[in-house]
């Protein structure tokens, strides 16, 4: 049965919406396995995307979604996308608000927490290792395929910005110093 | 009703500042949040922010979006909640509208595709920092790097449906406290 893609980007996002802890990033390899079987994005755009989200307002989910609905179902399917997104967290907030004090405290939910707050890390570094893939594999296993100028280019840029970001640069300039690279040594090598 | 009304237009035009003005994620919001709600207006104390965090930390969905719909629904009821998410949630959906429209202009262009190249190596710095960050934060202990472990394990290199792994994890929580909490009687 096929869905209309309205309500196939609604429900979509409302499932990412329900299950996101610990905000953004975790919810990449869910975000990844929903939108790349729906064939809405590829690994490598989704990827960029990162970079977009992170050089604009706004949290990545809400990014995300409306990015994805844009694309495959102009303004309405970015209204459903982004309405399925939000949705969860409001109602649960709504529902949790009447008595937040005794949530805060409750036993149960400090419990599952100790089990999701380990989830979330795990679930970042599986992206990472997504990104790995995305960058210094682009064209899957086959080792011959590899550019070596394209593998260190990336290896050095990776290198830089991770001394960079815990020294503290600002996100926005790791991105733009990484586009700057990648343009300058896109035009010398090729 | 006529000042419930005012503060839900408060609400909304708060939130829609502090959505246009949040780079880099949820917890960046916090001390926004904590300026224009709890210092301008009064409308909240520091411990509420507290627990707003703990609260928005600990339900799905992003931290924005919990923190917008909890203090909106403390100041002006559901209403009052309506304005503060669709107001924090309306300067990201403007402004990326408007991006996806720019980037399918340009996707094609060399220079544009250079640059993404550069761009998702440094994506990894970002993701690497995330990662320390939130490892920093995270109570150690043999639950926790049990569950770190096989949710990597089976998001990164299984086909398991990562929502799957998700409740896994939490359950794995609660059994663990419940074990614990037997340990502890006998």
């Amino acid at each position: 049965m096929t869905l209309p893609i309205y309500l196939e980007l609604f429900l979509t996002f409302f499932k990412i919406g329900l299950f996101t802890f610990g905000g953004g990033y975790a919810m990449l390899p869910l975000i990844q396995e929903e939108v790349i079987a729906h064939n809405w994005m590829s690994v490598e755009n989704i990827v960029n995307f990162i970079a977009v989200s992170e050089s604009t307002p706004g949290p990545f989910a809400i990014n995300i979604a409306t990015y994805v609905g844009t694309e495959t179902g102009g303004f309405l399917g970015a209204v459903c996308a982004t309405l399925g997104v939000v949705l969860p967290s409001f109602f649960v907030i709504l529902l949790v608000a009447q008595f937040y004090k005794k949530f805060k405290e409750s036993k149960t939910i400090q419990s599952v927490m100790t089990g999701l707050r380990p989830a979330v890390i795990g679930l970042i570094g599986s992206a990472i290792v997504t990104i790995l893939l995305t960058v210094f594999l682009p064209n899957g296993f086959d080792l011959t395929s590899i550019v070596p100028q394209n593998f260190l280019v990336s290896l050095a840029i990776t290198i830089i910005m991770t001394i960079l970001v815990f020294k503290k640069v600002h996100p926005i300039v790791i991105i733009g110093l990484s586009a700057a690279i990648g343009i300058a040594s896109g035009f010398l090598l090729n | 009703m006529k000042e419930k009304l005012k503060n839900s237009l408060i609400l909304f035009l708060t939130f829609l500042k502090i959505g246009a003005f949040t780079f880099g994620g949820g917890y960046a919001m916090i001390p926004i949040i904590e300026k224009e709600v709890c210092e301008k207006r009064k409308w909240i104390t520091e411990e509420d922010i507290l627990d707003i965090i703990a609260i928005a930390e600990s339900t799905p969905g992003p931290i924005a979006i919990n923190s917008a719909t909890f203090i909106g629904y403390k100041i002006g009821g559901v209403f009052g909640s309506f304005c503060a998410t669709f107001g924090v949630v309306l300067p990201s959906f403007v402004i990326i509208s408007i991006i996806s429209l720019v980037l399918r202009q340009f996707s094609d262009s060399l220079i544009v595709q250079y640059a993404f190249n550069g761009i998702r190596a440094g994506v990894l710095a970002l993701l690497i920092k995330a990662l320390v960050s939130m490892y920093k934060k995270c109570p150690k202990g043999l639950l926790s790097y049990i569950l770190m472990g096989a949710s990597f394990l089976l998001a990164a290199f299984t086909d398991v449906n990562v929502i799957f792994v998700i409740i896994g994890c939490g359950v794995a929580g609660l059994i663990n406290s419940l074990i614990m909490k037997r340990r502890a009687k006998n």
